[in-house]
């Protein structure tokens, strides 16, 4: 437990991308006319997410721990003064009741955006996701369903928060058919999948970098825009290897990607954004044009989802690989108190399998 | 702490071995151990049982020892707060201050044979048990010498020897587990209780309405104490909670509630559930306390109450004043002798802060072991180079 991290601990300066305001190479998918955008951090612009969420949709409830004061991370900052008590409210500390509770206002065609105050949190209302919102719609012969749910939870690493405040749980949800599961990287992208998540018609899981949420600043466009999900971003061209990640881990793989790229590796770097289900697409393609693959993600390595990624690929494109897909994940441990910088895939790490894949 | 020597002689030996002896110099004031009979604060309210009497036996050496107990748990919490903001501490870190009478005066009742276990808010109870100011210091430094050596950090302290089960950071998880201590303690006829506590934010979990049905259900030796701080995290108890008085919400469950600040009133109230608990099954203990800090290091604790509030309970009903004042009303000591215990205590907590930072970091092997047992689980081992130079790359760090 625990409130606002204000204190990112010393591994700041390994990505630079993010503290220095530099943006991924591509953009987003609103480039036809240049609406106005400001410079906004990631919480901001969840923030502006849920502003226009509720500003859009009079049927849209945001609630959770500690919600009507902004959140312990300040995402919800002034939405209970603007849109009231009624709709956007705190909540006792019991997390298999607020998502219940989600799911049972979704089911009544209103979209319910429930906050869990960290993800190492959201295991008490496994049960809810797993066996009542993911299925609600299958079982029910699509006569109900929980499309309106959003469940927002940080989520990853911030430098000292230790065994239950820097897990990545998102491969649990990966393995249930009906949950959507979204990470975004940066505020922009926060802001548009969110919105997307929100809208969608069905029960979406949506991970937040909490290690990003004052540190990614870019600049973000003040209207209301979605970003699709199940669609991954090429976000950096090459055609040596394809390095596909989400969320916090992407500014970590493309700092790796710029010191291949001194050493004449040309990496192509892929955000899947959304989990499940995934843009197969879109990585078989950049396979195809590179022949090798590497996934890197801050969950344990064993499970996690860069193995259906791994299987994915080795079955569409077995003839083409040049090299054995290669995992640059969490260890199989706890999350550890001291030792976070053994167990991140730190950018030495990802470099060093980089080459390793392309000298196969 | 030398907190085992109060409830008998006989008990618990084995537990002050490990204490620095300086803890356990009996100044010339603290050894009078002729009964003396003080009132508790405020009566008990009760649900479901016949509340205790209100006049507690003690002494004035137990009198004394609460007030230095206290004072160096006080001292401590402090200290780390320090520690926090000069950021040697390393994972969360949730400060007791201010409840110091609930972990003292359950001491008081109880063995070492009976267990404990509690959430994140753990410092204090672990050096309740007999853990040692360098054990602390150095788990929040996440150092080798700590009492979870360096693995586990603020939130999970662990002893035990002195059946101290933890040390638990996800909120209401620990007290379904407490049920299931108090089983194995009833099978085994151990006549012993476990104290299961927890807070007000987290009496609002389903699983602690399980673990009551459970525990009641089987007549366990259970006492589930609640330590209602008034706030769970930034949420005030009664924005929460439909019904504030936690001590009934057992329904079939006695209660009782209990002055918190007050550590006779918990001692009081602990030997009654315990006998209780042997007897009957579980109970209840509302304990009315209050955290002077935040919920953890990075809640200032200031906008969600008044600083007013804040002050008015420290000039009040504090637990350390209200020792001292029964022990100045008493004659017991002198303001003197108590400012220097005060002093004392702080000097233990610099010697053991300076100590703490000497200790080694764990060895880096550590991030391995204890995540199966060895020979029966899958083998964690430095397989790849990712590995290996990952523990290169820690090296830099550590030697930089």
């Amino acid at each position: 437990m625990a409130t606002g991290l204000t204190r990112f601990g010393r591994r700041m300066r390994w990505v630079p991308s993010v503290c220095n305001g530099r943006q991924f190479s591509t953009s987003f998918c609103d480039k036809d006319h240049n609406p106005p955008a400001k410079s906004f951090n990631l919480y901001t612009a969840i923030n502006q997410a849920l502003h226009i969420a509720l500003e859009t949709d009079s049927r849209a409830y945001v609630f959770g721990e500690d919600v009507g004061f902004g959140g312990v991370f300040r995402c919800t900052t002034g939405l209970a003064d603007r849109f009231g008590k009624t709709r956007v409210f705190n909540t006792p500390l019991c997390e298999q009741g607020i998502v219940g509770f989600a799911i049972g206002l979704a089911a009544m065609g209103n979209r319910a955006i429930a906050e869990i105050q960290f993800a190492d949190y959201i295991f008490p209302a496994f049960d809810q996701l797993v066996n009542e919102a993911a299925k609600f719609r299958y079982r029910s012969g699509n006569q109900f369903n929980c499309g309106g749910l959003t469940v927002r939870a940080p989520y990853g690493a911030v430098g000292h928060g230790a065994l239950y405040h820097s897990q990545s749980p998102e491969a649990f949800f990966c393995h249930v058919p009906g949950l959507k599961v979204v990470i975004p990287r940066s505020p922009r992208e926060a802001k548009g999948l969110l919105l997307s998540s929100i809208r969608d018609p069905n029960p979406v899981v949506f991970f937040e970098p909490k290690w990003l949420y004052r540190l990614s600043v870019e600049e973000v466009p003040e209207h209301d825009y979605m970003l699709p999900l199940s669609e991954a971003q090429v976000i950096r061209e090459g055609s040596d290897i394809t390095l596909v990640g989400w969320g916090a881990q992407l500014s970590i793989i493309e700092q790796a990607c710029i010191d291949a790229e001194k050493e004449g590796i040309s990496c192509e770097l892929i955000d899947l954004k959304t989990l499940i289900p995934w843009d197969k697409e879109t990585v078989e393609a950049s396979v195809r044009k590179t022949g090798r693959l590497l996934i890197s993600h801050e969950a344990p390595v064993t499970g996690g989802f860069g193995a259906e990624i791994a299987a994915s690929i080795v079955e569409r494109c077995f003839l083409r690989l040049e090299a054995p897909v290669a995992r640059v994940c969490g260890l199989d441990t706890p999350f550890p108190l001291v030792f976070e910088p053994l167990y991140m895939p730190t950018k030495n790490k990802v470099l060093d399998s980089i080459k390793s894949t392309v000298n196969y | 702490m030398a907190l085992s020597h109060l409830s008998s002689s006989s008990r618990s030996s084995t537990l002050l071995k490990p204490l620095t002896t300086s803890y356990l110099l009996r100044r010339p004031i603290s050894t009078d151990s002729t009964p003396l009979t003080i009132e508790t604060s405020v009566p008990f309210t009760s649900h479901q049982c016949e509340a205790p009497s209100r006049a507690v036996e003690t002494s004035s050496k137990e009198l004394l020892s609460f007030f230095r107990d206290m004072a160096l748990m006080r001292r401590m919490e402090i200290a780390a707060d320090s520690l926090y903001k000069a950021k040697l501490v390393r994972g969360f870190c949730h400060l007791y201050d201010g409840q110091e009478a609930v972990c003292i005066g359950m001491e008081a009742a109880i063995t070492k044979k009976d267990a404990i276990i509690t959430a994140y808010r753990d410092h204090c109870t672990f050096l309740g048990r007999g853990g040692t100011l360098l054990q602390v210091f150095s788990e929040l430094m996440g150092r080798k010498d700590g009492c979870s050596k360096g693995k586990g950090g603020s939130m999970h302290f662990y002893k035990k020897d002195a059946n101290f089960y933890g040390g638990h950071g996800i909120v209401g998880a620990q007290v379904p587990l407490g049920c299931g201590l108090a089983f194995a303690q009833k099978y085994s006829k151990d006549e012993a209780v476990t104290f299961a506590l927890y807070g007000d934010g987290a009496a609002n979990q389903g699983q602690l309405f399980e673990a009551l049905n459970i525990s009641a259900l089987w007549d366990l030796p259970a006492i589930l104490v609640c330590e209602n701080n008034h706030y769970g995290m930034g949420t005030a108890e009664w924005r929460a909670a439909k019904s504030p008085s936690y001590y009934k919400r057992g329904d079939y469950v006695p209660g009782l509630k209990v002055d918190g600040m007050d550590a006779l009133a918990v001692k009081q109230a602990c030997k009654f559930a315990k006998e209780h608990a042997l007897k009957n099954g579980p109970i209840i203990l509302e304990m009315d306390t209050y955290r002077y800090h935040g919920h953890s290091m990075s809640d200032p604790g200031s906008t969600y109450r008044t600083r007013d509030e804040i002050t008015g309970v420290r000039q009040e009903r504090d637990p350390i004043e209200r020792i001292r004042k029964l022990i100045l009303s008493h004659d017991l000591a002198t303001e003197k002798e108590l400012k220097d215990i005060e002093k004392e205590m702080r000097k233990q907590v610099d010697d053991a802060i300076a100590q703490a930072k000497e200790s080694p970091m764990p060895d880096p092997s550590e991030l391995f072991s204890n995540v199966y047992v060895k020979g029966y689980g899958v083998e964690v081992i430095i397989l790849s180079s990712y590995q290996l130079i990952s523990i290169l790359f820690f090296h830099d760090i550590c030697y930089h």
